[in-house]
């Protein structure tokens, strides 16, 4: 019955090789179409659906590890935890009470320039999905899809910095591409004094690289990088990471720069979608300059 | 019980737990070696029972596998058809090998696999390192006497009992 080349089972008279053909043809197809554009979204969708329960349940022991090590942990522990919170958090009060009046002074001094007020960024926290992806690229996935508005190029943010963008939307869940991807660029400039130039993520969570600065650049070790805005993904003035290491060759036209990312790549366990603030301009932005008013 | 001849939970069961498996996180060097669970139970089925699963089964697997690590769609399917026709083309002669002869088929199989999603990462323009794909090859084909003795002991006490 099982001549090679030949009937398989009795249930199709196809040649084996023909049918290998077939649909070899077929998924070089597919991944033709899939490279170019999306337009192979919905049927990706289909299939997110049909894999999620494996994602979920591969994800649920993690979870609920989390759980269990809370309800576990004594009570001396989660006073002293509860404590170290409380003063964090009046620190951070103090902070934004000055924050407050900065803000409408700021408001009040673009106004005066005639340029548009920046405006306060929505967000929705996510939880990322205890499930690995490709080893060979920092990607995740998170538990909000299309039916939160996620969208494609949605910038992502976590406690200490710009953590990377949305690269594809399925149902229930979505992808993440962090900056730390070898594919993955921000446009950032430096705090200190405004230099622009784009740090390239190197596939390593803990490096990004800025290969566009020339020898001559003023940019030091522990510099701090923040988005610059521009290529209109990432929200601006959020923190991308600190320059560890500079190093200058002589014979060569540009610097190596090395910085190390603000957001915790490899440890997070929530992130930050931020709707961009042209989204909610008309609503927000008039209201920012009737604050100004009064 | 249930015959293994047509029953379909143990073979489902592995499909679903290696794909699971795949995306299981693991720390960060342990992560490279994991092992390319999906071509290794798609190996397996195809070899003992290739009149059941072949290349519809492979592709499926491998679009599972596609969705579920976010790659190109159609990559791991691709690679996976590559890995089915060899073992379905081959079954005979590779099902009577001895074990060590067995596991290089497969080591030579897995290499063919990896061959196929590193020369669509690079056509594609993706940005991929070099030496780690060749890590699961290894785990995988140290692996596969442990598959194939695990798994063909549950089938015989599957046939046993029936």
């Amino acid at each position: 019955m099982n001549v090679p080349g030949g009937v398989d089972g009795g249930r199709t008279a196809v040649p084996l090789g023909l049918r290998f053909l077939l649909l070899t043809v077929f998924s070089l197809s597919l991944m033709l179409v899939d490279n170019r554009d999306d337009h192979l979204s919905r049927l990706r969708q289909i299939f997110s659906v049909a894999v999620y329960p494996i994602q979920i349940t591969v994800s649920f022991p993690f979870k609920a590890w989390e759980v269990v090590s809370v309800s576990l942990s004594d009570r001396v522990s989660l006073l002293n935890e509860n404590a170290e919170l409380k003063s964090e958090q009046l620190k951070h009060e103090v902070r934004l009470q000055r924050m407050a009046a900065l803000e409408a002074e700021n408001i009040r001094l673009r106004v005066m320039l005639d340029s548009s007020p920046r405006v306060a960024d929505r967000v929705l926290v996510a939880e990322i999905l205890a499930v690995d992806l490709d080893p060979y690229r920092q990607r995740f996935s998170i538990n909000r899809g299309l039916g939160d508005g996620v969208y494609v190029g949605q910038a992502l943010l976590d406690a200490n910095g710009i953590a990377g963008q949305i690269a594809g939307v399925d149902t229930f869940t979505s992808e993440v591409i962090l900056i730390s991807d070898a594919d993955h660029a921000v446009p950032v400039s430096v705090n200190r004094n405004g230099l622009r130039t784009i740090a390239v993520g190197t596939g390593d969570s803990r490096r990004l690289s800025l290969p566009y600065l020339t020898n001559n650049a003023d940019i030091e070790s522990g510099d701090l990088l923040v988005s610059s805005g521009l290529g209109g993904v990432f929200p601006s003035g959020y923190p991308v990471g600190r320059v560890v290491e500079v190093r200058r060759q002589p014979g060569q036209l540009f610097a190596e720069v090395v910085a190390e990312p603000a957001a915790e790549l490899n440890r997070d366990r929530e992130v930050l979608l931020v709707w961009a603030a042209e989204d909610t301009k008309q609503s927000t932005g008039t209201t920012g300059l009737a604050e100004v008013e009064q | 019980m249930r015959d293994p001849d047509t029953d379909w939970v143990l073979p489902l069961s592995t499909f679903v737990l290696a794909l699971a498996l795949s995306v299981v996180p693991l720390p960060g060097v342990v992560a490279t070696f994991r092992p390319d669970w999906i071509p290794l139970v798609i190996i397996y089925w195809a070899i003992v029972a290739p009149e059941r699963f072949g290349l519809l089964t492979a592709m499926w697997l491998g679009l599972a596998a596609d969705t579920l690590t976010g790659s190109l769609l159609g990559q791991h399917a691709l690679a996976m058809l590559v890995v089915g026709y060899l073992c379905l083309r081959f079954h005979l002669r590779i099902r009577i090998f001895p074990v060590w002869q067995m596991s290089m088929s497969v080591l030579f199989m897995l290499a063919v696999y990896e061959f196929v999603l590193f020369w669509v990462d690079g056509a594609a323009g993706r940005t991929v390192p070099y030496v780690e794909r060749w890590a699961p090859v290894i785990t995988g084909v140290l692996l596969w006497p442990l598959i194939l003795g695990t798994l063909d002991r549950i089938r015989q006490d599957n046939k046993a009992r029936v």
